[in-house]
């Protein structure tokens, strides 16, 4: 591990309404890495990038990105840090009433004074680098799923962050689109010199390109290492997760009254009124 | 109810929180014109169509009640004072929220539920001051305006009943209706009316759509919430600002 990471978080603790989501979470992001972070859905994946990206606030713990502390930077601080940082969201999260050039360029157009000339050469460079600067004019409605999920990836590059997140990137697209983004991610991060947090469950994508994972179950992270660590694991929770198993620490049933109880004692209420 | 009081309160520092951060919207004015299209051009037709035939129906019954008094040349007065201190004002508000308004809190709210606000918070760029604050100040500019081509459509629409149909003299119509309509007390009145109602309905619209809860069911609710308290909000300050501006007349 460089003895400089680009984002460190310690301790962290976050609970929603008196729910504890996550609980001594303690994560290195080395610069110029592809760290991913895995678990069931809602085991707080994602509220672990909004914590980083400073859009929640930890009960106690702290997370460091560049060696400023996230939750202690007042608004202005905290946009700075913000434009240094991309994110894509899991649907892309595109401005639906914008066509995908003013997409790409909406960042450039925010923050910076460039003339409409040079962001027009900079909006194609960043499409040509996700391979649609053809679908420049198209509207995000037009787009198919993995195109959405490029484009915002276009999008969340446009400033030359140094970090990129990607909140679930592979859920929901088709092999082929799969690997395109899985190589992107990969790609831009070499290429771009910058430093990734990818938030998955999908383990056969993702192990192929990241460098080091996190495994989060119920808050807490349960394993850590790198992919081979990872797929040679004897922690029985990472064993049924990666290899995919119906049975194990995780249950298929979710937790109920004893089925025979439920069936033979419990009188059937009708749901609502219309029932 | 402990609620509602909560929900007030947070509505009000969301209204405190726009206004503060109106800078773009203003020093940008286009990121509000482009607004004032969706809300204010796009309304034109209703707001137009409505005001004609409210001015008709004036023109029918202000003739019927005026003409058992023998002053059926009054009616350019009962047309034009009814629709430029109340009817145009309120009529149009209330168009304006079920047009513009339901649109304005869809829109916002179906931003939250893609993410798209988010995705704004984290490109470094504040939603309220990019989404929220033109749409506020396009509903504010644009409310005064229609409800200024409401009443004229309807004053129209009265004319055309009253004196074309009905036989009514037109130079009486006219000339009566200007020597009775005072400006301050009658359209400056009316200006401020709408004005004040533009500011509620965007207040609400904005505010139902950034609050609403980023479901198909959460926003749908959120749009019936700011149709039906802009109405009820618009008639109750309707009743105070009349109480205040025409007392002992």
């Amino acid at each position: 591990m460089s003895p400089d990471p680009l984002v460190e978080i310690r301790d962290l603790n976050f609970a929603y309404d008196n729910r504890a989501i996550l609980t001594g979470i303690n994560m290195t992001i080395p610069r110029g890495k592809v760290v991913a972070i895995m678990g069931l859905s809602g085991c707080g994946k994602t509220t672990t990038l909004r914590l980083i990206g400073g859009q929640l606030r930890p009960t106690s713990g702290a997370v460091r990105v560049a060696g400023q502390v996230v939750h202690e930077l007042d608004e202005t601080g905290l946009y700075q840090l913000r434009r240094r940082m991309g994110m894509l969201f899991q649907f892309g999260a595109l401005f639906t009433d914008m066509s995908v050039y003013d997409n790409v360029a909406f960042q450039m157009r925010e923050h910076t004074d460039l003339p409409e000339e040079l962001i027009h050469d900079l909006v194609l460079m960043k499409l040509h680098a996700v391979g649609l600067r053809g679908a420049h004019h198209l509207m995000p409605a037009e787009l198919s799923g993995g195109m959405a999920r490029r484009v915002a990836l276009a999008r969340a590059i446009s400033l030359d962050p140094m970090l990129m997140m990607y909140d679930e990137p592979f859920a929901g697209l088709d092999p082929i689109s799969l690997s395109i983004v899985g190589e992107l991610i990969r790609k831009l991060n070499d290429a771009l010199g910058i430093s990734s947090i990818v938030v998955t469950h999908d383990v056969q994508e993702s192990l192929k390109i990241v460098d080091y994972v996190y495994f989060v179950s119920a808050g807490k992270i349960v394993a850590e290492g790198t992919a081979e660590d990872i797929k040679h694991s004897r922690e029985p929770f990472v064993h049924q997760f990666v290899w995919g198993e119906v049975d194990g620490p995780v249950n298929f049933h979710y937790p109920a009254q004893p089925y025979r109880q439920e069936l033979h004692e419990q009188p059937a209420r009708p749901s609502g009124w219309w029932s | 109810m402990t609620d509602r009081i909560w929900r007030l309160g947070f509505a009000s520092r969301f209204m405190l929180m726009t206004l503060l951060y109106s800078g773009t919207a203003l020093k940008r004015f286009q990121l509000t014109m482009r607004e004032i299209y969706f809300t204010g051009v796009l309304s034109l037709i209703i707001i137009l169509v409505s005001g004609l035939f409210v001015g008709m129906v004036l023109g029918l019954q202000g003739y019927d009640t005026l003409q058992r008094y023998g002053s059926s040349e009054a009616l350019g007065i009962l047309v034009a004072l009814s629709l430029v201190r109340e009817l145009g004002p309120v009529v149009a508000a209330l168009l304006f929220a079920s047009r513009a308004g339901s649109a304005i809190t869809a829109e916002i709210g179906l931003m939250k539920a893609t993410e798209q606000l988010s995705a704004m918070e984290m490109m470094a760029v504040n939603p309220i001051a990019r989404v929220v604050a033109p749409r506020f100040w396009a509903g504010v500019i644009s409310m005064p305006l229609l409800a200024a081509l409401f009443s004229a459509m309807g004053v129209l629409g009265g004319y055309v009943v009253g004196v074309q149909l009905i036989g009514v003299d037109e130079g009486s119509f006219w000339s009566q209706m200007q020597a009775a309509v005072d400006f301050r007390q009658d359209i400056l009145n009316g200006v401020i009316k709408s004005f004040v109602f533009g500011v509620i309905v965007s207040w609400i619209a904005v505010f139902e759509g950034y609050d609403a809860d980023p479901t198909a069911e959460g926003v749908s609710r959120a749009t019936t919430r700011t149709v039906v308290t802009s109405s009820l909000a618009i008639l109750a300050a309707d009743f105070v600002l009349t109480a205040f501006m025409f007392r002992g007349i």
